[in-house]
């Protein structure tokens, strides 16, 4: 009997069959279409700062100063990434960023940094943030609050305590060594440029070619599913906003190396950016699919329109008015492509 | 059921087709529907019984063909014009707003209004009666539909239909939700629909039923019609499925080779409760043997399969494979020691339906391929390759999303996951569920070789003679306690019947 059960036809004979496999390599196309799209965008915005801005636009220097002014943002948007993936969102790394950059400053930082060397100073920032972020993670996942509070509740909590710590005053860096290490350039490009190039090699490796990766895919795609398969789906969740928090934190660094100061201010709304970053490079917010390579050509892009925008001495509110429109286009054409999933 | 004098048709649908980019989904379908009969739509997943009837339903637009209704051309061009027409579409996922009261979910859309007010006294005063009409007064038009079981929210999605005159109704396999009891309660339902002369269209994989309440059967296979307008009746059931399948296919359960009296325990389970589901549970399962747990849904069936696996914490009770106890609660340990779980609810429980096959099949291995935290891929997918030619997986293509896959070949990549894996004792909850009558049987003999090489398996199923021909031993679950355990072969289906029902009446 069960051999004429093996013998009988293919199911991928079946129209409907046929079908299916059909729109999942339109789904597939749609990925390179998508990131394709991406880059385009980019190239035509470069035009337009180019046929406006000219050689104040089209020069090596300009190209650095865009390249810094994604770097901190972007950092952080490798690690919304990963938390938007998952099926999360991290709305406090703005204010992570904030508090680091003011932890990492304080006097008795400071002073610590002129005994033992910046990495005192480094290590604080991150600290701070990798704290941040598996305090977020224990009470999402363990605590089994939702997301978007548990983090709003961070976002509060963390920009009260840097300004409490900072007294409301900026705190201007002063040791040599964390400056030589992080100011300046290597090679001709910012050193914080190379920051956000290492993290998003980094990034890239871990969400494609890792476990780490494949849990945050799977977590993302279908939580339970992921669980029945004897993945640590908390324990993973607390990992993920762990990583946020750290790029967070590695993001204070930067800015610190960039600004020369720490202040409780630093990285008001970036989370909205970081967001903003993701979800235009075509991670899903649902989660289940994640990439760094359109997470870094999104912050590119929004770094380059402030930019096209400055250099034409254009009114920030007409920038901002201009990236709501950058969002709703890139997801209604995210939407589009990746073709609507009947039952 | 057939008179001399068959009434007009209701509703004919003739040579449909409907091709979508590269594809023929319907391939010129017949279907002729009276009123008042329960007219069954068969055919084997994919065969295209849901495009079909997204094309009656308004969701889909015909290349071709013509559909009457009462012997006059109509179309439809979207859902509400389907409503207009009398046809009113139960989806399997039924589509009713858990946060709405009962007379809410049923006038949505159309709402009873005065100059924007809603009637709400009238539309409670209608749904009372609609309710009546469908033989559930009990349920209160204020009731909110969340707190209702899946029949109590067949129910609304039905009195929906009246409420909009329908005289067609559509039911795309409305038992799959439900357990024996409240299928008898739908069934009854649907006659007193059909003696008022409402027409249904039952889709349904499980010839059983059809043979209860169905009148004639339209079969469909690859998207023609290749039986028509067929008395139920009359028709034996092989018949049915050589028309599905387009070959001779009996409902064949592996032979039982019998387990060695020396064959080790593998899964010892000893007074495992869970609150307020079940209590004192104790059962073994030795190496090679099949085990199946029978009782209604809500006896606690699923519940227990869960709690030895860990996806539930149990309230007492220990749980232990070859003599190891493990840790109460953990899935990760459980998977670790060796046991695995196919669950009931494959598409929401058991797959990452946007990733591709490999990586399913792969979801419990593939950090133990890595190396040091860096996926193997290559060999993932040799891994998973493997399996697929093993188990017949069609297509064999384990790069294509899962999503593409049938039912039956979801869950061969199910059982696959934990060929893979390699484990000791394997729980499969419901295995053939939505799983198509000719790769049923391919199923009942996979998990007949996994037992032949050792494993332990333990299966849980409501269809009771899946239960009786495939199991070594059956365990008889009722009220969340075991009421009988002996030989699969010494027990018959109205014997386990009996004890379920007698259970639940005590």
């Amino acid at each position: 009997m069960s051999e004429q059960q093996t013998s009988s036809r293919p199911a991928a004979d079946t129209p409907k069959a046929r079908a299916d496999h059909r729109r999942g390599h339109s789904i597939f196309s749609g990925a390179v279409g998508r990131n394709l799209g991406l880059v385009a965008a980019l190239l035509l915005l470069c035009l337009v700062g180019f046929l406006t801005g000219g050689d104040r636009f089209a020069s090596l220097t300009n190209l650095m100063i865009i390249l810094s002014l994604a770097s901190a943002i972007g950092v952080l948007s490798i690690g919304m990434t990963f938390v938007i993936t998952t099926g999360g969102i991290d709305l406090s790394v703005g204010s992570v960023v904030g508090l680091s950059t003011v932890w990492a400053s304080t006097l008795a930082t400071q002073n610590l940094a002129d005994q033992y060397g910046w990495i005192v100073m480094v290590g604080c920032a991150l600290l701070v943030g990798l704290a941040a972020g598996l305090v977020n993670g224990v009470v999402i996942a363990y605590g089994n609050v939702v997301a978007f509070i548990a983090t709003l509740a961070m976002l509060v909590a963390a920009r009260g305590l840097a300004e409490l710590i900072a007294n409301r005053r900026t705190q201007i860096v002063d040791v040599p060594s964390f400056d030589n290490t992080f100011q300046g350039n290597l090679v001709g490009v910012p050193k914080i440029v190379w920051i956000f190039v290492l993290v998003a090699v980094v990034g890239w490796f871990l969400l494609n070619r890792t476990t780490f990766g494949r849990r945050t895919v799977a977590v993302g795609g279908n939580p339970e599913a992921a669980r029945l398969a004897g993945i640590n789906v908390k324990r993973h969740l607390v990992y993920v906003y762990g990583l946020s928090g750290l790029a967070a934190g590695i993001a204070g660094v930067m800015m610190l190396a960039r600004t020369g100061a720490g202040s409780s201010t630093t990285g008001m709304l970036w989370e909205l950016e970081a967001i903003a970053a993701v979800v235009v490079g075509g991670t899903l917010l649902a989660g289940g699919r994640g990439t760094i390579v359109g997470t870094v050509i999104g912050a590119l892009i929004f770094a380059t329109l402030s930019n096209v925008f400055i250099i034409n001495n254009l009114d920030s509110s007409v920038q901002a008015i201009a990236k709501g429109a950058i969002i709703v286009g890139a997801v209604l054409l995210q939407q589009r492509i990746s073709a609507p999933r009947s039952s | 059921m057939v008179t001399e004098d068959p009434p007009a048709l209701l509703l004919q649908m003739q040579g449909i087709v409907k091709t979508f980019p590269g594809a023929r989904a319907l391939d010129g379908v017949d279907l002729d529907v009276r009123p008042g009969e329960v007219h069954c739509l068969l055919g084997q997943n994919g065969a295209g019984k849901s495009t079909l009837i997204k094309v009656l339903a308004g969701a889909h637009q015909p290349t071709e063909g013509t559909i009457l209704m009462d012997g006059e051309k109509i179309e439809i061009p979207h859902p509400v014009a389907a409503l207009e027409h009398g046809v009113a579409t139960m989806y399997q996922e039924l589509d009713v707003v858990d946060g709405l009261t009962v007379a809410e979910n049923i006038y949505l859309g159309h709402e009873l209004a005065s100059v924007g007010f809603t009637q709400r006294r009238e539309a409670t005063r209608r749904t009372r009666k609609l309710m009546e009409r469908l033989g559930h007064p009990e349920i209160s038009p204020h009731r909110e539909v969340g707190t209702l079981s899946a029949a109590g929210k067949q129910v609304v999605s039905m009195a929906r239909a009246l409420s909009r005159d329908a005289r067609v109704i559509v039911m795309d396999e409305p038992s799959a939700v439900l357990d024996s009891g409240e299928v008898d309660n739908l069934f009854r339902v649907v006659e007193e629909l059909v003696e008022q002369g409402i027409a249904i269209v039952y889709i349904s994989h499980r010839l059983e039923e059809i043979r209860r309440i169905g009148h004639r059967i339209t079969v469909i296979k690859d998207g023609r019609t290749v039986g028509r307008n067929l008395d139920v009746a009359s028709t034996p059931t092989d018949e049915l499925i050589k028309l599905m399948t387009g070959k001779d296919v009996e409902y064949a359960f592996p032979e039982r080779p019998g387990v060695p009296d020396d064959a080790p325990v593998r899964l010892e389970v000893a007074d495992l409760s869970l609150a307020g589901v079940f209590s004192g549970v104790s059962l073994s399962v030795r190496a090679g043997e099949i085990v199946g747990l029978a009782g209604l849904v809500g006896s606690g069936r699923s519940e227990i399969l869960e709690t030895i696996y860990g996806a539930r914490r149990a309230a007492g009770g220990t749980v232990a494979l070859d003599g190891r106890r493990l840790r109460n609660g953990s899935v990760t340990a459980a998977v670790g020691a060796g046991i695995g779980l196919a669950p009931e609810e494959r598409k929401s429980q058991g797959l990452v339906l946007d990733e591709p096959v490999y990586r399913n099949i792969t979801l419990s291995t593939f950090a133990r391929t890595a190396r040091a935290g860096w996926l193997d891929e290559r060999a993932e997918r040799d891994a998973a390759k493997e399996q697929a030619v093993a188990l017949d997986l069609r297509p064999p293509d384990v790069d294509r999303s899962i999503r593409t896959l049938s039912g039956g070949n979801q869950q061969k990549a199910m059982l696959a996951r934990w060929l893979v894996h390699g484990c000791e004792v394997l729980l499969l909850d419901e295995p053939t569920r939505g799983v198509d009558v000719g790769a049923r049987s391919e199923i009942y003999a996979l998990v007949r070789r996994l037992a032949d090489a050792g494993t332990a398996v333990l299966v849980v199923s409501s269809e009771i003679p899946e239960v009786l021909g495939l199991a070594d031993r059956v365990l008889v679950i009722s009220e969340g306690e075991v009421v009988h355990a002996g030989p699969a072969d010494s027990i018959d289906e109205h014997q386990v019947l009996d004890m379920v029902m007698e259970g639940s009446a005590a």
